[in-house]
């Protein structure tokens, strides 16, 4: 119990006192998961549209991997990952294991499935008869598109979050291929974990507490603007 | 207010066909829509109406044959955008975007440009014009079946398309609401002159609005023709058992003399307005309300009814105003006579009855 109250004590204090080693672990994990966020729309919203509307030979199998990508263990992805950009590994010579851009990499692997997964659900659920209704009223086929994820605009922000929750919490392959090295790769997931195995609690629990203040915060605006848009 | 002079479009269709699974569930050699005609096109579920209706409105593609619209063969890709901006579709389930009742009705005018001003103008006069104007900042989701329904009309009309294609607009409303809108719709539609194609399956809704009614049937048109030539004669069994032809007899004509054909059922002899020659195969049809029927003691005297048998009722259905029965003369005979009728000869299963016909009131089709 006494390791409790000192973690926390601690965890109010780091806050209070806006700590810069834990703003800085902080601030690479939103960059970290943002930018691997963002991208993962970028490739998800438009794969998952086009399995949601399209017809095509070898659509179920296309969409059991996107299925199953959703459920991907991080860790296995954090290995293909490291070996990939491995030194002598295919993609070796970028030499960027070890640093944030591996890591939004790994990321972008796990959220993207996610993203496009929930699109693909989000646009299936519309009644199919919309697509020809928006059609009829003078679309083109881009119009139609734009239209159809603007109804979809509820699940869509689910997507959003799903992508975000998973990437922001996930530890083991921002560890693997990030190295959780200070001031450099250090996130809150990897920070936790290292301060935790250092019998550190009190930091670990004052990085817990802000990692949940940020995920409440950001599912707190997307709720927001999901629930308005509901309203419209 | 916009006041322009009616485009007059008319939409045809040549070698049409369309394919499912390896199954032709459509198959139109030639098809024309006249320009400022309203044609219904009726038939059983599943007999290619509103594949029919898409390939005309451009909104899905046929497995072969040509769609034209003022005589111009449409291309696939833009050329088919901008033929389709010169119509509207009005669909079964209003299908309103997730947006005020306002938005609904300006989304299609700003895909097709409309100046702003006069897509207000549009939105609103339209609104109005169907009842709904009170409704412009609604959800959609807040409104009842009929109101969503009118909201959709407006968004069509709002376009003012030089063709409209309905697929069965009327069908999940209610009765009276369908009533009252079907009125409503009616009249815009002898206003505006705009070349319509409505899909239904209810009679009255073909007879109310359209100049001509096309049967199809499996996918091929049995019968194109104005109402009353469908309705009252049906070219084909499949269509008078379609459009409810009546009563349906096979029989043969026994003996030709001069336009009375006698005809020979399974156990009566029938006597119709026909030409046919001794020895045609003929479905008889006749219509419910053309078969009298009387009380035994009141029926002597002599009638122009050429056809008069004693039968015995098999069972009686009430069916609102009036009542169905169905009386066993040697054959099986439905008649429908009004609720004050039915009271007044005391009908009931059993009762025996004089049923009586002209020879005028049928429609004979030659039987294949």
């Amino acid at each position: 119990m006494g390791l409790l109250v000192d973690g926390l004590k601690q965890a109010f204090l780091l806050l209070i006192h806006w700590d810069r080693q834990t703003m800085k672990i902080a601030s690479l994990s939103l960059l970290v998961s943002g930018s691997a966020t963002l991208i993962s729309l970028l490739l998800g919203i438009p794969l998952g549209t086009f399995l949601g509307l399209k017809h095509f030979r070898g659509k179920r199998f296309v969409a059991s991997l996107v299925n199953t990508g959703m459920g991907a263990p991080p860790v296995v992805i954090g290995l293909v990952v490291t070996i990939f950009l491995w030194r002598s590994g295919p993609l070796g010579i970028l030499h960027i294991l070890y640093t944030p851009a591996a890591m939004i990499i790994a990321q972008v692997i796990i959220a993207f499935p996610l993203v496009a997964g929930f699109t693909m659900a989000a646009v299936q659920q519309l009644d199919p008869k919309l697509r020809l209704q928006i059609m009829a009223l003078g679309a083109s086929q881009t119009q139609m598109i734009w239209l159809i994820l603007r109804e979809a605009r509820l699940p869509l922000l689910a997507a959003i979050m799903a992508g975000f929750g998973a990437v922001i919490s996930e530890v083991g392959a921002s560890m693997m291929v990030g190295g959780n090295i200070t001031n450099q790769t250090r996130v809150m997931t990897t920070a936790i974990v290292g301060e935790d195995s250092k019998g550190n609690f009190s930091l670990a629990i004052a990085l817990s507490i802000l990692l949940m203040i940020i995920v409440y915060l950001v599912n707190l605006l997307l709720t927001w603007v999901q629930q308005r848009s509901r309203n419209a | 207010m916009t006041n322009r002079s009616v485009v007059t479009t008319n939409v045809s269709a040549s070698n049409l066909t369309n394919v499912y699974g390896g199954r032709t569930v459509l198959d139109i050699p030639s098809l024309e829509v006249k320009s400022g005609e309203v044609m219904a096109v009726i038939g059983p579920n599943g007999s290619g109406k509103t594949t029919l209706l898409f390939d005309l409105a451009l909104l899905t593609t046929p497995a072969t044959g040509t769609i034209s619209y003022s005589n111009v063969p449409v291309k696939t890709g833009y050329q088919a955008l901008q033929v389709r901006r010169r119509t509207a579709t009005v669909f079964q389930e209003p299908l309103l975007l997730a947006a005020s009742v306002y938005e609904n009705v300006m989304q299609g005018l700003k895909l097709r440009h409309v100046a702003d001003n006069e897509a207000k103008q549009r939105t609103l006069k339209w609104l109005d014009r169907f009842g709904v104007s009170a409704l412009v900042k609604r959800a959609p989701r807040t409104l009842s079946g009929g109101e969503a329904k009118r909201v959709s009309l407006a968004r069509a009309f709002a376009l003012e398309p030089e063709v409209l294609f309905l697929d069965e607009p009327f069908t999940a409303l209610d009765s009276p609401t369908r009533q009252t809108l079907l009125e409503d719709f009616d009249s815009v539609l002898r206003e505006t002159k705009i070349t319509t194609v409505i899909v239904t399956h209810d009679r009255n809704e073909a007879l109310v609005i359209a100049q001509r009614v096309a049967v199809l049937i499996n996918g091929k048109l049995h019968q194109l023709g104005t109402p009353q030539q469908v309705f009252n004669y049906p070219v084909d069994e499949e269509v008078a058992e379609f459009v409810e032809a009546g009563n349906i007899l096979p029989g043969t004509v026994m003996v030709q003399d001069r336009g009375l054909a006698l005809i020979k059922t399974d156990k009566k002899e029938i006597e119709a307005v026909s030409n046919l020659p001794a020895g045609t195969g003929v479905i008889v049809c006749l219509r419910y309300e053309d078969v009298t029927l009387m009380l035994p003691g009141q029926s002597s005297g002599i009638t122009s009814a050429r056809n008069r048998f004693i039968g015995k009722v098999v069972k009686t259905f009430p069916l609102g105003a009036q009542v169905r029965v169905t009386v066993d003369a040697g054959f099986p005979v439905v008649s429908l006579i009004t609720l004050r009728s039915w009271e007044e000869m005391g009908l009931a299963a059993g009762s025996e009855v004089v049923v009586t016909f002209k020879a005028s009131s049928i429609h004979l089709i030659q039987h294949k």
